[in-house]
Parts: structure tokens; sequence; C-alpha cells
């Protein structure tokens, strides 16, 4: 595990609680996770549950496919395209359905609307939950205590985290995930893009704003 | 429950710290405990629900410093003990091929079912009900007790409380509750608003 890992969320100690293997070689937690994971994985192979060239394309599915660019798509669609922007507030599931996503994690999906009233900020604070279709699996801070503890009560302490200060009269709004709701936040597009085409727009589009916890990036040239 | 992983409003994480990659594994391990993690799901011996409650279940010290896919792995150690996979052969539901991959994850598992129609409208008044179950819940502690508004239906949706344990699916009505931050917290917020999606079995009319 890398060492960007908050002290809350990073590595286990050697409590003892961890290390049933008794290995006295290098006794480091990532390769008792790893024989660990290994172990189960031989066992679960061995028995036929699982089908290694099943895991092996999930993975290609999950780290090297399915990320923020599609949602990045939705968005920019969405500012570009007033019809597909009501059905998308309307039918998030269906809108974004039509652009091919669709599936697991992302099975009900809610858009919601940044205003200049209204800043949304989106959170699991009892586990994960994260709309996986449209922004891939979710980054460690994303999954980790100090933001599913802090978001609900204090989201403008997490936007100051992230280096990101909103007017003091904007209203923060904050979605808790706690059942099967996926939710995506569509922000304001930005200005001076006018007459930007969909993929110049979708550039833009941050992985952090379409979860509530950044802004688009400043537009520079299309 | 109140376990663990109930972290909405607690003190004492430290602040939110961005990732200074985008690297969706930090390991070669996390990867493949993400897979099989996901694989096994297929084989349809414990729910989604029942996974969330082996997660939330396991010791906060645990919990709080096994890192989120070292949280999955020792839930699906659990898991698949609970399955009876160590010591027998159960017959898995299915076993997802690479084919399958694709297809099983862009159909997903909707939990949307025939249900009861919503006993709650637009802009009714509930209270969540205070309670303190051992057992699987998706009211989070921060709101139990508390008066929102509903501001979204979602027709009804498996419930967790009894589908994570065996109970069956016992499909109930589902809604986005509004709360104002500060019927939650007080002065202490900088949020306007916060909502959960919540199941009718919380909720009263308040």
């Amino acid at each position: 595990m890398s060492s960007n890992h908050s002290p809350a969320h990073g590595h286990a100690h050697d409590d003892g609680e961890d290390h049933h293997h008794g290995h006295d070689h290098d006794h480091s937690h990532l390769s008792d996770m790893d024989i660990r994971v290994r172990a189960l994985q031989s066992l679960l192979e061995a028995k036929g549950y699982i089908d290694p060239n099943a895991l092996d394309e999930l993975i290609q599915l999950y780290e090297h496919e399915v990320g923020p660019q599609n949602g990045a798509r939705v968005v920019a669609k969405a500012w570009t395209d007033p019809a597909y922007a009501e059905r998308l507030f309307a039918d998030a599931t269906t809108a974004i359905a039509e652009l091919g996503y669709t599936g697991r994690q992302g099975e009900h999906m809610v858009a919601l609307k940044n205003t200049p009233d209204t800043h949304n900020m989106v959170v699991c604070t009892l586990c994960s939950c994260y709309p996986w279709p449209v922004l891939g699996l979710p980054p460690t801070w994303y999954k980790s205590a100090p933001y599913r503890a802090k978001a609900v009560a204090d989201p403008r302490g997490v936007l100051a985290d992230f280096g990101v200060s909103l007017p003091d009269e904007t209203y923060i709004e904050v979605y808790d995930s706690t059942a099967e709701v996926r939710y995506l936040v569509v922000p304001m597009r930005p200005d001076g893009t006018e007459g930007w085409d969909e993929a110049a727009l979708a550039n833009l589009v941050t992985r952090d704003a379409m979860i509530g916890t950044g802004l688009p990036a400043l537009p520079t040239s299309p | 429950m109140k376990g663990p992983a109930d972290l909405g409003g607690a003190h004492g994480f430290g602040p939110v710290r961005p990732d200074a990659d985008n690297e969706k594994f930090h390991a070669p391990w996390e990867r493949q405990a993400f897979a099989v993690t996901v694989a096994m799901g297929a084989a349809g011996f414990w729910t989604l629900d029942g996974s969330r409650f082996a997660r939330e279940t396991l010791p906060h010290t645990q919990y709080y410093t096994l890192g989120y896919y070292g949280i999955w792995l020792a839930a699906l150690e659990r898991l698949i003990a609970d399955a009876g996979i160590y010591d027998g052969q159960p017959e898995p539901k299915r076993v997802l091929t690479k084919d399958d991959v694709r297809t099983a994850m862009a159909k997903g598992g909707p939990t949307d079912r025939d249900g009861p129609p919503p006993r709650f409208p637009i802009g009714a008044r509930v209270r969540v009900d205070p309670q303190n179950p051992p057992t699987h819940t998706r009211a989070p502690a921060y709101v139990r007790g508390a008066v929102g508004t509903i501001v979204r239906h979602h027709g009804a949706h498996v419930f967790p409380d009894t589908n994570a344990h065996g109970g069956g699916e016992n499909p109930a009505p589902l809604y986005t509750v509004r709360f104002a931050a500060a019927d939650l917290w007080g002065p202490h917020t900088t949020a306007a608003a916060v909502h959960a999606d919540l199941f009718e079995p919380y909720l009263s009319a308040a």
C-alpha cells in the first residue's frame, strides 16, 4: 500500500490480529495480505468457483477501461444539448444508458444539477457506494474514513481540503448514497467555453467535479 | 447496526487527503482481492447486503487499519467460511467466465422490484425511527430520530435489513429524504442540507 494513504485508513499495525501465518521472514503487512489473497484465490480456483481469466478481464475492465471519461461525456452532452439535459435530470439511468453506460453500481442513477445557488456533494458514509459505470472505481480518499466522516457535516471543510472555496452564500447540499441509488453531479459549465464542442468540454470535466469535491478545470483553449 | 463503518459526522479522522495519483490499486494483491470478490458475487452464496454486513461487522481495530481492500479481503474470508467452502463443495449458482464478464457487469444487479406503493407523498415530513439493531441497516446513525422531508420516490427496492440475513428481499418503498443540516448537527455544520436514501420501514409520519 502506498504512502499516500491517510493514517486513519492506511497500513495495518503489527498488532497480532492479522498475522495467522507464522512466517518469520519479511514480516510486512503487504506480503501478509498478498499471501492471504493468493491462498484464497488458489482454493477457489482449485474448487472451481472462479475462473482466473474472468479475474483478469474484471481487472482489465475496471482498471483500464471504465472511468470518469464516461461521466465527462455525459456532462459535456448535457452542457451542449438541452434536450439531453432534460432527459438526464428526469431519468438519469435511461439518459446515461443512451451513451452506453450501464450496469453494476450504476443500476439506479440520479443526476444532480449544480447552479449558481447550489453546490452538490456526494458521499457514502456507510461504505463506498459510487457510480462505477460513469466514474469507474472510487479513489482511495472517497472510501476513506476522513471523507465519509466529514462530508455530511462539514462539506466546506472537505472542499478546503481539496483547495476549493465557494461563496458563503452558496448552499451546499450533500447526498449520502445509503441505498442503491448512485449520484452524478453535473457541474456548471465554465464561462469562456461558448462554442466549444462536446469533446473539448469533456476534457474540462474532472472526476472530482462529478463527485462535488472539485470544480471543472479552467478553460484555456478548446 | 452502528459499527465501525457508520462514519457520518464522526470526528478524529483528520483531513481528507486527495490521492497523489489516480491509481485504482496500490498493490497487486488489491487487484486480486477486488476481482475475486466481484467474481464470487456471481456464485450466489451471499447477497450484496450480506457482504456489506460482513465488512461492517469486522472488529473496529481491523476496520480502521486494514485499508479498503483489506476490509474486502477479510470480509471475503468470512463469507467463504460461512458458505462452507473451506470444508465442503457447495453448488454455486454460476461461475463467472471471462466471456460473461462484460455482459454481467453491464447488466449489474438492479434492486428495484414490484412492491407496495409509497405511503408518504413528496413533501411529507417524516421522522426516522430511533433504532440501534445489531443487524444490518442502511439508516445511518446520524439520521436516526431526525425529521426530514420526502423529496424523491424511487419505487420499491430490495430491503437490505432482511436481505442481508437470509430473510428475503421484502421490497419496500425507497425515498430520498432531505434533512436541514441544522436539524442534524445544530450549529456545527457547513452544509445546507443532507439527503439520505431511506426505506419506508425506517420512517414514521412527523
